[in-house]
């Protein structure tokens, strides 16, 4: 029996995603990157203990959707209207993940709660947070190695993703259905240039 | 060994009637009754017969002859189901029951015991009277007994018996008591034995015992597997051994307190021990519970429903099922902090009592080499935030099969299985296809659309809008957006559903219009001039195209 050699299309590609779980086993730096959809490249790495924000649910989905597709599990607080058939055709496994939609009061504690077990969470706030509650949560997400996105207000976000510009195509006059959307997404980073990169929602 | 057979005539019906005796038209035990399959009588009760209702008659033949005939339907679950009671009564008398059929039982006979010296009763007829007590105890009346030294022979004089009476034929003569009978009794075996005892009449074999004069050779030769095997039955020959059930074993553990617990926390920590116990006695028998009914009794009322686990249930998660079900029973709001977990029950807890629903092989739930089902440490997590806002607030997102958007999605708390879920894999014409919407609205705001002129948009009975949607403004929480001239749209798309529910049904429309016939209502996607796309629904107010609209979704 003869042993054929793996083939790898990109090998440096497999040598960086080794070396980072060799990081992350000897606890190593602390921001892991959380994988991302192909949509996102070059656009932000995801980060563990990062607050991300985003301006519309299917970005949020989409954000959601790496980790989940990677075997974490993700999940939604504060979406009362949480489109299950459009988070599974983004890529985001249902059976790992995890739905409050009306944590009521307490949100700040349940998102909290969730970031201890979850990799991704997605927070919808039903109110203004203020600066230390968000610094409280900061450093839980950095001890958790959990990654927050806020559709919505947050007093300091590392990266915020924006549709700009968005193209629905398929609809004319009474005619049709929507079929896709082009848009231009930008990730503006605190102290950078923005970044824009064109792409096709769903 | 002797052998008592515990004949219930007509079983089907008497089954059928003990069910409707437990629905709101109880029919009397005497009434003349059928049971009937593809419009044939199967099973026809003594009454019925008495007014010359024939088993294999049509029902209109047998209704004509008797017209207050209570017809019921064939079942031969209800008859299993209902014969159950009948085997636990007689096995509290003499264990090692062995069910023939329903309506059909036998025990090892149990004869000395219930003798009685000097009465003139045999012994196995005293033991039939007792069980026949026991019977009517249980509800059913005709029961007849026949004992003898094998299985078949003591049928046959089960059969030959009086209502509640015994027939026992003497140890060594049942091959003597079975030539005496007439051929006929073989229809009672079935279409076989029917075929049998019809050619055997026509060849001028009266009885059985004519029938056992034939020789070996000519009964193989010519009546087939069944006819020889009656043949060396009445020979005496054929013994036929009796297969007894072991009863079934007793999973259902509960556990009392005395005095009663008041606080739900107490008694979740109390039920700790029996939860393992519970889950220990089904491992034993390499079974786990998949569905388990939880049932506590308070001072005042009683509290019991059934929990389905995703997977199986250990004792850690049927104590979290006892602590949900009691807080459920107290009278808060659905949210609970933290700190208010520990109030009072409004009645004291005096029984807490776990009872097995679904039981499966534990090989088919067991953990994977390298685990399987949700991590422990998520599993730990969730239970914290269900200790915070309630067991169902926390939810698991699960597709469903629909047509509206809504209708194509389901929530499922966390810990429980999805029951009831429409299959997703079927075509469901009428849904819009296409990148799905990422808001589905549970509670579908209000919107209005209007054309260039300002007038309402809406659909004629031929489908047609009135107008071109120029402008439309949503009253989406948490504030309504702007007028927003409309960039693009399409439909309407009409919803041809529901009409065949009855008015006032859930299916009457989202608008809950109250009238005759369900809404008319149509689908549109509107895109605004900013890029956003929304999923509206249109549901008509009268026979004219007045209506209102509503968001039933949002591509946001």
């Amino acid at each position: 029996m003869s042993v054929r050699p793996l083939e790898i299309a990109d090998p440096q590609q497999v040598l960086d995603q080794l070396r980072g779980r060799i990081a992350a086993l000897q606890g190593g730096p602390s921001r892991l990157t959380v994988p991302v959809l192909p949509l996102f490249d070059g656009l932000l790495t995801l980060r563990t203990g990062g607050v991300y924000g985003v301006d519309s649910a299917t970005l949020g989905m989409a954000l959601a959707a790496g980790a989940s597709q990677a075997g974490e599990w993700v999940g939604f607080a504060g979406w009362d209207d949480f489109g299950v058939e459009a988070a599974h055709q983004q890529g985001i496994v249902l059976s790992r993940t995890v739905l409050v939609p009306a944590p009521g009061e307490h949100w700040l504690e349940v998102t909290a709660a969730l970031v201890d077990v979850l990799k991704v969470v997605v927070l919808r706030p039903p109110a203004t947070v203020d600066a230390k509650s968000a610094a409280i949560l900061d450093a839980r997400l950095r001890a958790r190695s959990a990654v927050l996105v806020v559709q919505g207000d947050w007093p300091r976000c590392e990266a915020r993703v924006a549709a700009e510009r968005v193209a629905w195509a398929g609809l004319d006059a009474g005619r049709g259905r929507l079929r896709e959307r082009r848009v231009t997404l930008v990730a503006r980073q605190p102290g950078r240039a923005p970044v824009r990169t064109e792409a096709v929602l769903p | 060994m002797r052998t008592m057979v515990v004949w219930c005539p007509d079983w089907s019906v008497t089954a059928a009637l003990l069910e409707r005796a437990d629905t709101d038209e109880p029919v009397g035990v005497e009434a003349p009754a059928v049971v009937l399959a593809n419009n044939r009588v199967v099973v026809c009760n003594a009454a019925a017969r008495a007014e010359g209702v024939r088993r294999g008659q049509r029902r209109r033949d047998a209704q004509a002859r008797c017209p207050e005939l209570v017809l019921l339907a064939a079942n031969p679950d209800r008859d299993a189901r209902w014969f159950e009671p009948v085997l636990s009564a007689v096995e509290e008398v003499r264990p090692g029951v062995a069910p023939l059929r329903p309506g059909l039982l036998a025990v090892p006979a149990p004869g000395r015991y219930f003798a009685r010296a000097g009465a003139g009763v045999d012994g196995e007829e005293a033991a039939a009277a007792v069980l026949a007590e026991h019977l009517v105890r249980a509800g059913v009346w005709d029961s007849r007994f026949g004992a003898a030294d094998d299985l078949y022979t003591a049928e046959r004089a089960a059969r030959s018996a009086p209502e509640q009476g015994c027939v026992a034929i003497p140890p060594g003569s049942s091959a003597d008591f079975l030539r005496g009978l007439p051929v006929t009794v073989l229809a009672d075996d079935g279409p076989e034995g029917a075929e049998l005892a019809g050619v055997l009449r026509r060849l001028g074999l009266r009885l059985l015992g004519d029938f056992a004069r034939l020789r070996a050779g000519e009964v193989s030769n010519r009546f087939g597997g069944y006819g020889t095997e009656v043949w060396r039955r009445v020979q005496g020959d054929e013994v036929t051994r009796l297969a007894s059930r072991t009863p079934p074993p007793e999973l259902a553990c509960e556990i009392a307190f005395e005095p009663p617990l008041d606080s739900a926390e107490a008694v979740t920590f109390s039920v700790r021990t029996t939860a393992e116990r519970f889950v220990a006695g089904l491992a034993d028998r390499q079974l786990v519970a998949t569905g388990v009914r939880v049932e506590a009794e308070f001072e005042e009322g009683v509290s019991a429903r059934t929990w389905l686990h995703p997977r199986c249930f250990t004792s850690r998660d049927l104590v979290d099922r006892v602590h949900w079900q009691l807080q459920a029973g107290m009278a808060t709001s659905g949210l609970r902090s933290r700190k208010s977990t520990g109030e009072d029950i409004t009645s004291p807890v005096t029984l807490v009592r776990f009872l097995p629903d679904t039981v499966e092989p534990a090989g088919d739930h067991a953990d994977g080499l390298w685990g399987g089902g949700a991590d422990d440490q998520v599993v730990r997590g969730v239970a914290r935030v269900q200790a915070m806002v309630g067991y169902d607030a926390v939810q698991v997102p699960v597709l469903q099969g629909g047509r509206g958007a809504a209708d194509r999605q389901a929530l499922v708390p966390w810990g429980e299985r999805p029951v009831g879920l429409r299959p997703v894999e079927r075509p469901w014409p009428g849904r819009i296809p296409g990148p799905a919407p990422s808001r589905v609205f549970a509670h579908p705001p209000p919107a209005e659309v209007v054309d260039e002129a300002a007038v309402p948009v809406g659909v004629t009975v031929r489908g047609l809008v009135t107008g071109e949607p120029w402008r439309f403004r949503v009253a989406v929480t948490p504030r309504a957006l702007p007028w927003m001239p409309i960039a693009s749209w399409a439909g309407p798309w009409p919803v041809d559903e529901g009409w065949w529910l009855v008015a006032g049904a859930a299916g009457a429309g989202a608008a809950g219009v109250a009238g005759a016939a369900p809404a008319r209502a149509a689908r549109f996607q509107v895109v605004g001039v900013d890029g956003r796309a929304w999923l509206l629904r249109w549901s008509a107010l009268g026979p004219d195209a007045r209506g209102s609209w509503e968001v039933e979704a949002a591509y946001d």
